[in-house]
Parts: structure tokens; C-alpha cells; sequence
């Protein structure tokens, strides 16, 4: 059995070496190019001359490009609206490539870059959402609105209404390679090395660029240092400058972004300011709320609808909420465009709701907790077991989200009650009381928050996924398939899948780098999809080669075909038990095709993005955590001590990896929610563009105590071995650190903190002084 | 120039014609890319390596340490911690068992440090591993491994001693752009015929010019082997500190006489950038936000500097004279630092955005001396709230001959803000610092009832 067992990552050994190779650790050709880009210095203006003279006379400089000298395309859109690689005649962020250079070495290329003298004739800049919105910068021509029943009606009925608005700020991926490609000439086409997400799209923009068919490109992209959304489309424009270069020399071209680049190149997680109104009815029932979200999404489109329109659809949290409507700002502005990063919205959208819920409490003088669970969805039907269609013996009504989804798995009242159990939760919170009531200076806080969060891409082609499984003569088994392996073990599980299938060992299981020659038209590996759609596509691949192995045998050994067992590295067909490997010898000899393809498209899903109705979401994953922290009254310093989680992965394929996704997941939650802070100055220039001033979380900043639990029961929907995607939900786990700190802050006076995220010290000094009525 | 030192346990000898590069970029143009570039500035650790002198074994960021810095040294990277036969160290076995690794990108810095700290029976993990950022694990099972494997004998390929460069042929040390000197009168000697010229020491912030501003060095002493200037010596009342001693050793040397300032150290940058920073740069380099300067003003520390034969000895405090400018005239260098062996008074505050490596939004230290309940002295000194570190002379004036009380400190408060006008940035705003300076008075006036810090405070 390998499913279900816990397995190291698949380059656990390599890793560990320092002989995995990213793409920067590649042996290049000899006379490899090394790129760099030119860099606006402006928001937003008119470039009036541009004069290159001094970068193109530097030292080891090869050639120069601007927009003018893009061949084709000068495009690294992943939306409908274009999105220049190289400025054209107009620069709208500080940070925007606006020319190419090509060197002998990556530091010649670096230093070139700077040389360039720019002319540029400023034009207004539009920085922040109160700016965007005062001049109206939308994209989509105007906010969206998405609304469930009457919230005025509701309101009528409330007998507690709170109003506030909470800034949410962005986050920087940090992924730990930073962005980096390859391109390598072919006879007729390209090579593209790169570290993405999403091969598929630098291929289609890659043709795009060179003016050529898909057919001419093949990317290939064996692991990524770190993903987190920042590689779904922000590699796009490396491997382009590449692959223009590489056309235009004749030689291989690289790029990689030094950190401090990438930081004022790419973009990410779109900072939010939410305001919101929520109304409850005697007995805590929310009755009304109204959110109105404004996005900041930078210079370009890129993917902030789909981001803004999944912040809508988690505005319900974990909550029933009757009458509900959701105002959805997308705003342009003079900044990096705000990209894709784990949650992919849902985070805001969730948050929002979380803090308002806690407002309301607040108000109402309720414990959170209570307030949370009497507006939970209505419990799942029947009990841990797949739901039998057309029974009807339980008779409850099953609650629909917003956007008309029913809710048919929710599991977040068995699981909240038991997280509450081993996290020893009530008790720990008369403690904490108790504890605040002895210390003036220093104050606990702890609270508990769940998560529902939809899986599949929203966007519904997208959810489909292809692969290639090969047996070869000796037994071993090479699969490939459309996912990207970013560290979070999708390779291992599929293995596992491949094993599981043909009973063998993971180690008869070999991957191979994704390549879209091997395997086309593939999605991001993004939407915590990769192991649902990839496992299935691999599982039916697999199948139709188990299919005709024991179809072989069935004829030889002359027993049913689905008597065949394919088990502990053994196929046992009739009487006969032998070695998977000298099966598939003798199945080679009889001419047996031991190659397939596999194909899988997620089932029941469709959404009209339009009307904000649908189903979306083939499930829900769900989860839930308790975090305490302690606060310093006087600077606003602050630490979590302790954290628990019980977080449902369905069947769980490989409880070990699982693990690492929520335990990693937590903890880059906690960091965006508290010393991840981006800053930028009135010139529109972000300062924190490295480590030394952006912190995400250190070895010490993870909860002292940090217990984590899987909810194992299998998936009611028919997914990968009845197993959920880990990938996103995790990340808003770390929504209960924020709350526990918001309660800390409550424990300082009577009035409400608001607390304002990055929760830092200084944002936590500031809500104590609201709490104490001393600002 | 020629350096020689052992690389992996062989014997390399390279000719450096361009002195200013980075360990990390040698590396990885010989092939040897385990080691990984994150940031290129010292702060994700990506890139650590192991370095082996007669002071014993540490880690380091190659990123930030220049081809000079390894003449004579022990270099040990990733690629060398498995065995011969392919054993892995214990630290790579445990990091595969518990799952520390899940993108792998900064596994190879987090493998070397913590077979650093394996090597040198260290189990401060926290400590040890600030320095090395993960944005996978959120570093749980990464303490499980270095855990697991911290009771494992010390793989004995690891024991790898210095190049002995006393011995014969070594090649040339020196060249007209790059000077390596072995005692500080030569260092004295060289600096007055360059004085425009570049000195450093562990290229912490130096390395910076390099890899970020791109700037080119062209003339540069390496001091890593005047080993007369990284002495700590103990006089009757004082310790006499070599500019050149690390902050990991001044860590070491201060933890029993001013815990408070050692404590300060240990949130000072990261092990990596404590073992290669030394006090003197700190000093020298004259940032605002520099820790160890407001703990030395407070202990009332001296230093002496040299040019040529001359040395003159001023008050710390007096080496600040406004943003960018010290009192160092060209040619001049800084010898040693004198503190005091005893100040009780002493607490050191440091406050920032992350705990752990992390720079000074606000510094704050304080050192009083009470004489009949009263507050007899008062030396007090703040990092981050101007464009020097500097004392709080209003604060010490309000605070002096007032009973030592809760009260009184309160009552003085206001005085800080006619030492300091601080600035607004990306690490905190002015009124912040400002509301965080006087916090930490207050806080040095609970600092007898017990519990003062949140890092105190147990789950």
C-alpha cells in the first residue's frame, strides 16, 4: 500500500545534497547570454528619451532591446487585456522593465542596466485605494456586485448592527528562488527552461513573442524553489526576454532576477481595505451583512478578477448568511500588479468576515466562538461515509452559499467541537482571563477560527488535467504529467498514485520534469488542483495499461480479467503469481501497448462569473485552529505561544506532506498577518525590497507549541483516493493568530481595538490605545 | 593574489584577480551550485557555508564573504557534508525523516548550519537557525530534524583544521589594489600611504556595495589575520576589545559581566552575520541603527584609534557627529573599544518589526546608578531615533536626583522628546519610535518585577 502512508518528497535526498538543480544550477552552453532588465524609476509618465548609449558601450554588454525591437508580440498577459514586456513609450509602476540587456555575465548585465539615461515627462500617479477610487481607476469599467436576499430587510430585523473597515495589507511571495529562465536555441524552434507554475502559458506566450506555433516552443520545468502564486504568471516576461534574446544572437540567454528585482518587478498578494456591516438578531443570528471590497491591483489586469472574485466568494467565511451583498472594487494603480498568492483572494474575503463577526461579538458582549458556531452552515447529511443519493431519511435542509452552491460537506461542527476538546480550549481561555487579570503590562489573547475554502479553479476550463505513463520492459515506470512541482510533494502523491495502481514500490516510479511536449494544454498547477486533477489523470493512465496487462493475462492464464490483482509488487492472475517486472517482459514480447495516456476532467462544476451564480466548487475543504498569543501593551510587541489544528485533508494520500502544507501553511498566514508589511513611499517606490527590511517569519517566530491534527475522513465527493487539496486552505488557518491578538488587545479596555493588519507592533500599539479610548 | 585554503578537505590554490568577489559567485562557477544565492545580502542564508579557522568552525554567508576572506581557512559547502561513500551527515539523514525540506531551495543553507552547530555541540536551534529563512515548512520539522540528529557522533570527515599559513610556499598575500595584513602596524603603515582605501573585516555591510549598490572597490585590505586587533583583554576594571573581535565572541565575552548587552547581541543579525561582523565595523560604519553603539554609550565605553603611530582615545558617543560623518580623519582606523568590567544598571531594549534578525526600528539602553534611593546617574542611549546613535541628554538631566520610581521615570518622559525628533520610515513611524523609547524607560523601571519581556512568557 502507498497510498495513505506517509513518504518523504520525491527529491527529499536531492534536496538535502545540494544536488537538486533549480534552474540557475543548469550547465549552460558555452557564450550563454545573461539578462537584465532596465527599470522605470517613475509611477506613472511619458518616457521622452531614452538614451542607451552608456548601457550598450558597458563592459561584456552583447545587445540591448526595447519595445521597438520585439520581434512579435511584446506580451506576457494572462488576461485578455495586454500587458507589455517592455514599456511601451509609457512606464506605469516604478519597478516596470522598460529595456533588455544581454552580457557575458549576470553581474555585467546588472550593472549595465543602471546606466541608461532616462527622460520622462511625469503624469499623475495613482497609488493608493483612496486615490484609485477617487478617480474612479477600475478595472471592468465599475465594481461588481454580488447579492443574496434582501440586506435591507435584514438590517430591519438586526438588533445589533457594527460597521468598520479594516485594511488588509498585501504580502511579497518570498518565494526563496527567486524568478529565473532559460532559453536554449533549437534547430526550429525554442527551449525554454524556466521555474513556473504554468509551462503551458510560457509556451502559448513564448510562440506569441517568437511568432511562432506552440508546436515550435518545448518548456520544460522540473522543480521550482517556492511558488505560492508568484510563479503562475510572473515568470512570463523572463522567459520571453530569453527567448527574443536567444532568437535574435543565435546563443542561449538567461535571466534570473536579483531579489531585490524581483521584489520591485513581480507582483503580489493584492492588499484589500474591506468595509463592512453586519447585523445580528437577538439570538445571534446574523440576519445582514454587506462588504464592500476595495482591491488594489496594480498597473495591469494580470489575474485580479478571478483573485477578486474568489474574495467574493469566500465573503461568507464558514457562516449561513441569508442576505448578503458583496461591492467588489478592482483598482488600477501606479503599483506592481497584484498577482496571484495562496488563497488567491480568499484570504481577504475571509478575513474581513472573520473580523467583522468578532466586531459583532464584541458588541454584543457574546463569546466569538458561540457567534461562530450558531451561524455555521447546517451539518453535513449522514455520517462520515459517502452520501447515498435518493436517501431520504434524514430530512435536513441543506444551506446554499451565496452564489448558490449547496453546502453538502460541511464538517465544521464535529470538527470545531473536537478542536476545541484537544486544544483544551475552554479551559485555556478562562486561564488566559484569568492570567490577564494578574499582569498590567503583558496580555494574553486566544481565539479559534475556521475555514471553508472552495476547491477547483473558478475559471471551469481550466479544471482538466492530462498525463503520460510509459512501463518499460524491466518493470520501471516513468510518468509525466501537467503539474509543477513547487515543494509542496505533488510529485511523490502522484507516484504513490502510479504504485497504488500497478502494486508495486514508489521506488519502481520514476517523474520526470514537466514538459509540455510530453503532456499539452495543461492549467497552472495553482488552485491547491495539482494532485486532484493530476492524480486522476495519472490513475486513469495507469489503469489503461493495467487494463491491457491483465487482459493479457486473463487470456494466458485463462481466469477473469477482473480477477487480476496487481499487489505487492506481484501479478496475481488464476493460479499464477509472478513479478510485475517479468509480466511486463512477457507482455512487451506479446506486443502489449505499456504506454497511455490519461485524462481527467473535474465533474459537476459550471459558474456564470457574471451573475456570481453556480456551482464552482466540486468540495470544500475545511479546517480549523486555535492560536494564543501574547502582546506587550507598552510597544505592541507580539508572539503566538501556542497553536492547534485540526484541518480536514480528506483520506489523506500522504499524511507527512499534508502536514508540512498546513504546518508551512500556518506559519506564512501568521507572517502576512503580522511582520509582513510592504511599504511604499508617496513617489510610489516600494522600500521594502529584501529581507533586511521585509521579515517574513523566522525559525522562532513559529508557535513555541504547535500542535497539528488530521480530520481523516474521506472525501464525500469522488477526488484522488477520496483525499482534499492542502495546498491553500491551511494558509487561513493563521486567521486565528490575528484574532487572538484582536482579543489580547480587547483584554486592554472596553472599546472595540480594530485592529488593523499587518497586525505589527505598531499597528497592535495602536489597537490597544483604541481599546483604552487613548489614541 | 594567490589564497590558498581547503575546500571539502582539498587543497585549492586560486589566483584572485577581481578580490571583491563573493565566495557564492566562485562556488557556483566551479559547479558546486548546492550553494544558493536568495538575496545576495546576508539575510536568508540560502547560501551558508562552513568556515574553519584556528578559532574553530562556524557558519557563514559565502554571499557576503569575498574570495580574500577564505586564504588560509577551512571551506566546507553542502556538496561536502555527505561522506566519501555517500553517508549522509545525520542532519541530511533527519532532515529526509521528518520532512524539513519541501521546495528545498534553502535546505542546502539550513543542512550546513545545522552541521555547523552539530560540529560545535550547539542545541540552540532558534539561535542557530535564525538565520535561515524557509517559506515552505514554516520551520517545525526542520527543529524536529536538527532534534533528532543532535545526539549523533560528528561524522569524523567533518574535522577539518585550518591551512597552516606559516608553512612555506604560499603565494603571494598581497597585491597593489587587495592588501592582507598580518598585525595591525602593518595595517597602521599601509593605511597611511591609502587612506581612500576600503578595510574589512567580515564584509557584513561592505559586501553590500558590492553585491547591491554594485560599487567597485579598487583598493581594499582584508584584516581577517591581524589577529593582535581580535582580542579581548580584562584589565582591573575593563575590557579592552579588538575592533577586529566578532560579535559572536564580544556575545561570548559579555554574558557574564552585562547579560543585558550579551542578550542584545544575540538579537543582533543572525548567527552567520555575528560570526563574520566584527565591533569594530559596527562602530566604523556609523549607522544610526548599529546595536552594539547605544549599549557601549550607556556602559560610558571608550575607543582608541590609530593612524599611523598616533592614537588618540575619545568617549564612543564622541565618534558620532552627524548622519554619514564620524571623527575618524583618513588613514585613521578604529584599534579597540574599553568598557567597563561592571554596570549593573544596565538593560539593553531593542525593538523590532521580527524578533530575530532583524534591524533596530528603536535601540534604547539604559544604565542608572541609585545612591540613597535616588538616581545618582544616568547614561542612557537610543539607536533609530536620530540620525546617530545619541544620548538622551534632557532624559538623563530630568532623571538625575529624582527618586527611582515608576513615577519619576514617567515624570521625565517628556523630556525625550527634546532629545529626539525621529524620523518616519519603513520600519516605524515617528511617533512610534517615540512612544516605543519611552516604554522601554518604563520598562527598565519594572525591570525588579520579574517578568519585563513577551520573549519571557511560556505557552
Amino acid at each position: 500500500m502507498s497510498i495513505g502512508t506517509t513518504q518523504p518528497h520525491d527529491s527529499a535526498h536531492l534536496h538535502v545534497t545540494g544536488a537538486a538543480r533549480y534552474v540557475d544550477d543548469i550547465p549552460v552552453p558555452a557564450g550563454t547570454l545573461h539578462l537584465a532588465f532596465g527599470l522605470s524609476e517613475q509611477p506613472h509618465a511619458e518616457i521622452i528619451a531614452l538614451d542607451l548609449t552608456a548601457v550598450r558601450a558597458a563592459p561584456g554588454v552583447v545587445a540591448v532591446m526595447t519595445a521597438a525591437d520585439m520581434p512579435f508580440a511584446n506580451n506576457a498577459s494572462p488576461a485578455p487585456d495586454p500587458e507589455p514586456v517592455l514599456a511601451e513609450g509609457e512606464v506605469l509602476y516604478v519597478g516596470q522593465p522598460i529595456f533588455l540587456v544581454a552580457a557575458t555575465s549576470h553581474l555585467a548585465a546588472r550593472k549595465a542596466a543602471r546606466l541608461a539615461k532616462i527622460t520622462y515627462a511625469p503624469r499623475p500617479a495613482i497609488l493608493t485605494i483612496e486615490q484609485a477610487l477617487a478617480a474612479n481607476s477600475h478595472f471592468e469599467g465599475g465594481p461588481v456586485t454580488w447579492a443574496r436576499g434582501d440586506v435591507t430587510a435584514g438590517f430591519a430585523q438586526a438588533a445589533h448592527i457594527v460597521e468598520g473597515s479594516l485594511d488588509i495589507g498585501g504580502q511579497e511571495h518570498f518565494y526563496l528562488e527567486g524568478q529565473a529562465a532559460l532559453a536554449l536555441p533549437d534547430d526550429q524552434g525554442m527551449v525554454i527552461r524556466c521555474s513556473s507554475q504554468h509551462p503551458t502559458e510560457i509556451q502559448h506566450k513564448v510562440a506569441d513573442a517568437l511568432g511562432c506555433a506552440m508546436h515550435d516552443v518545448r518548456v520544460e520545468m522540473r522543480r521550482m524553489g517556492g511558488g505560492f502564486g508568484g510563479k503562475e504568471s510572473q515568470g512570463t516576461p523572463l522567459a520571453i526576454a530569453c527567448a527574443v534574446m536567444a532568437r535574435a544572437t543565435g546563443r542561449a540567454c538567461k535571466m534570473r532576477y536579483d531579489r531585490d528585482d524581483d521584489m520591485m518587478i513581480t507582483g503580489k498578494r493584492h492588499d484589500f481595505t474591506v468595509k463592512y456591516r453586519i447585523g445580528a438578531d437577538q439570538d445571534g443570528k446574523i440576519v445582514a451583512a454587506e462588504f464592500t471590497h476595495l482591491a488594489r491591483c496594480g498597473w495591469s489586469p494580470d489575474l485580479s478578477l478571478p483573485v477578486c472574485d474568489r474574495a467574493m466568494l469566500h465573503a461568507d467565511s464558514s457562516y449561513f448568511l441569508p442576505n448578503i451583498s458583496i461591492e467588489s472594487h478592482r483598482l488600477r494603480t501606479n503599483t506592481q500588479s497584484a498577482t496571484a498568492f495562496r488563497g488567491f483572494g480568499g484570504p481577504q474575503g475571509m478575513l474581513a468576515t472573520e473580523a467583522a463577526i468578532d466586531h459583532l461579538a464584541h458588541v454584543m458582549g457574546l463569546d466569538p466562538t458561540e457567534l461562530r458556531q450558531r451561524n455555521y452552515y447546517a451539518a453535513a447529511l449522514g455520517a462520515a461515509c459517502p452520501q447515498t443519493p435518493g436517501d431520504i431519511s434524514i430530512k435536513r435542509k441543506v444551506q446554499t452559499t451565496h452564489y448558490g452552491q449547496p453546502v453538502e460537506d460541511f464538517i465544521l461542527h464535529e470538527l470545531t467541537d473536537k478542536l476545541q476538546k484537544s486544544a483544551d480550549f475552554v479551559a485555556r481561555k478562562a486561564a488566559v482571563t484569568a492570567w490577564n487579570s494578574t499582569n498590567t503590562t503583558l496580555k494574553k489573547g486566544i481565539a479559534l477560527s475556521p475555514v471553508k475554502f472552495g476547491i477547483s479553479f473558478t475559471l471551469t476550463h481550466l479544471n482538466q488535467a492530462g498525463a503520460l505513463v510509459h512501463v518499460y520492459a524491466d518493470g520501471s515506470i516513468q510518468l509525466s504529467h501537467g503539474g509543477t512541482e513547487m515543494g509542496q510533494g505533488l510529485h511523490r502523491k502522484v507516484c504513490q498514485v502510479a504504485a497504488q495502481v500497478f502494486g508495486v514500490d514508489d521506488g519502481s516510479v520514476r517523474i520526470t520534469a514537466t514538459a509540455t511536449d510530453k503532456v499539452p494544454n495543461t492549467s497552472a498547477t495553482a488552485a491547491s488542483s495539482g494532485a486532484d486533477l493530476n492524480g486522476m489523470a495519472v490513475k486513469a493512465a495507469c489503469e489503461t495499461i493495467r487494463g491491457r496487462i491483465a487482459a493479457f493475462m486473463a487470456a494466458q492464464e485463462g481466469c477473469p480479467v477482473d480477477s487480476v490483482r496487481f499487489e505487492g509488487g506481484q501479478v496475481i492472475a488464476g493460479d499464477s503469481t509472478r513479478p510485475f517486472a517479468a509480466v511486463v517482459k512477457q507482455a512487451y514480447e506479446a506486443r502489449v501497448s505499456l504506454s497511455s495516456t490519461g485524462f481527467y476532467a473535474t465533474p459537476e462544476i459550471s459558474w456564470d462569473r457574471i451573475k456570481g451564480q453556480g456551482r464552482p466548487f466540486f468540495y470544500f475543504a475545511y479546517g480549523a485552529a486555535v492560536s494564543e498569543v501574547v502582546i506587550d501593551t507598552q510597544t505592541g510587541e507580539n508572539r503566538i505561544l501556542r497553536t492547534d489544528i485540526l484541518h480536514d485533508a480528506g483520506a489523506s494520500m500522504n499524511p507527512g506532506l499534508d502536514i508540512g502544507q498546513i504546518e508551512g501553511g500556518y506559519v506564512q498566514g501568521a507572517g502576512w498577518l503580522t511582520t509582513e508589511e510592504l511599504v511604499w513611499d508617496d513617489a510610489g517606490r516600494l522600500r521594502t525590497h529584501a529581507p533586511s527590511t521585509y521579515k517574513i517569519p523566522a525559525c522562532s517566530d513559529r508557535p513555541q507549541i504547535f500542535n497539528v491534527a488530521l480530520w481523516d475522513e474521506p472525501n464525500r465527493v469522488e477526488t484522488i483516493y477520496r483525499s482534499k487539496a492542502t495546498g491553500e486552505p491551511p494558509f487561513m488557518l493563521a486567521i486565528s493568530a490575528y484574532l487572538a491578538l484582536s482579543d489580547a488587545c480587547q483584554a486592554c479596555g472596553p472599546h472595540w481595538p480594530d485592529l488593523q493588519t499587518p497586525a505589527t507592533a505598531e499597528a497592535v500599539l495602536a489597537a490597544v490605545n483604541r481599546a483604552r479610548g487613548t489614541p | 593574489m594567490d589564497i590558498t585554503f581547503l575546500l571539502n578537505g582539498e587543497t585549492r590554490r586560486v589566483q584572485v584577480t577581481e578580490p571583491t568577489q563573493s565566495v557564492l559567485d566562485w562556488l557556483r562557477s566551479e559547479g558546486l551550485t548546492g550553494t544558493k544565492e536568495g538575496c545576495n545580502e546576508g539575510d536568508c542564508g540560502a547560501c551558508s557555508v562552513i568556515v574553519t579557522d584556528e578559532s574553530g568552525a562556524r557558519p557563514l554567508n559565502a554571499c557576503l564573504m569575498m574570495m580574500p576572506h577564505l586564504h588560509g581557512r577551512a571551506l566546507r559547502t553542502v556538496e561536502g557534508l555527505a561522506g566519501p561513500d555517500g553517508t549522509l551527515h545525520p542532519v541530511q539523514q533527519a532532515m529526509i525523516d521528518h520532512h524539513g525540506s519541501q521546495c528545498g531551495f534553502c535546505t542546502p543553507g539550513f543542512v550546513v548550519s545545522m552541521a555547523s552547530a552539530h560540529l560545535n555541540g550547539q542545541t540552540d536551534h532558534d539561535d542557530l537557525l535564525a538565520g535561515n529563512l524557509c517559506r515552505c515548512t514554516g520551520y517545525a520539522p526542520i527543529i524536529r530534524a536538527a532534534k533528532a540528529a543532535q545526539d549523533d557522533p560528528v561524522p569524523d570527515w567533518m574535522l577539518d583544521h585550518p591551512v597552516d599559513l606559516t608553512a612555506a610556499v604560499l603565494g603571494d598575500e598581497g597585491s597593489p589594489t587587495a592588501f592582507m595584513p598580518r598585525h595591525s602596524d602593518e595595517l597602521a603603515t599601509w593605511y597611511l600611504d591609502h587612506p581612500d582605501a576600503t578595510l574589512i573585516a567580515g564584509a557584513t555591510d561592505v559586501g553590500l556595495w558590492v553585491t547591491k549598490q554594485l560599487r567597485r572597490l579598487d583598493q581594499v585590505a582584508f584584516l581577517g589575520h591581524c589577529h593582535d586587533l581580535q582580542t579581548i583583554e580584562e584589565t582591573a576594571d575593563s575590557f579592552v576589545i579588538g575592533a577586529g573581535v566578532s560579535i559572536a565572541a564580544l556575545r561570548k565575552a559579555m554574558a557574564q559581566a552585562h547579560p543585558s548587552f550579551a542578550e542584545l547581541l544575540r538579537r543582533f543579525a543572525s548567527e552567520q552575520v555575528r560570526q563574520a561582523a566584527t565591533i569594530g565595523g559596527n562602530i566604523a560604519n556609523g549607522s544610526p541603527i548599529g546595536d552594539s553603539a547605544p549599549a557601549l554609550i550607556a556602559l560610558g565605553a571608550t575607543m582608541t584609534l590609530r593612524r599611523g603611530d598616533l592614537r588618540r582615545t575619545i568617549a564612543l558617543e564622541d565618534f558620532f557627529l552627524e548622519y554619514g560623518k564620524q571623527d575618524r580623519a583618513p588613514g585613521e582606523f578604529v584599534q579597540n573599544i574599553t568598557v567597563p568590567k561592571s554596570a549593573p544598571g544596565l538593560a539593553c531594549y531593542k525593538l523590532s518589526k521580527r524578533f530575530d534578525q532583524d534591524i533596530s526600528a528603536v535601540c534604547g539602553c539604559l544604565n542608572l546608578t541609585e545612591e540613597s534611593g535616588k538616581i545618582a546617574s544616568a547614561r542612557i542611549a537610543f539607536g533609530g531615533m536620530a540620525g546617530i546613535p545619541k544620548r538622551a541628554s534632557a532624559l538623563e538631566a530630568a532623571l538625575i536626583g529624582q527618586p527611582f520610581s515608576e513615577a519619576a521615570l514617567n515624570a521625565a518622559l517628556p523630556a525625550l522628546e527634546d532629545d529626539f525628533t525621529p524620523m518616519s520610515d519603513m520600519r516605524a513611524s515617528s511617533a512610534y519610535r517615540m512612544q516605543a523609547a519611552k516604554a522601554m524607560v518604563l520598562r527598565y523601571g519594572r525591570e525588579d518585577s520579574g517578568q519585563v519581556s513577551i520573549l519571557e512568557v511560556l505557552p
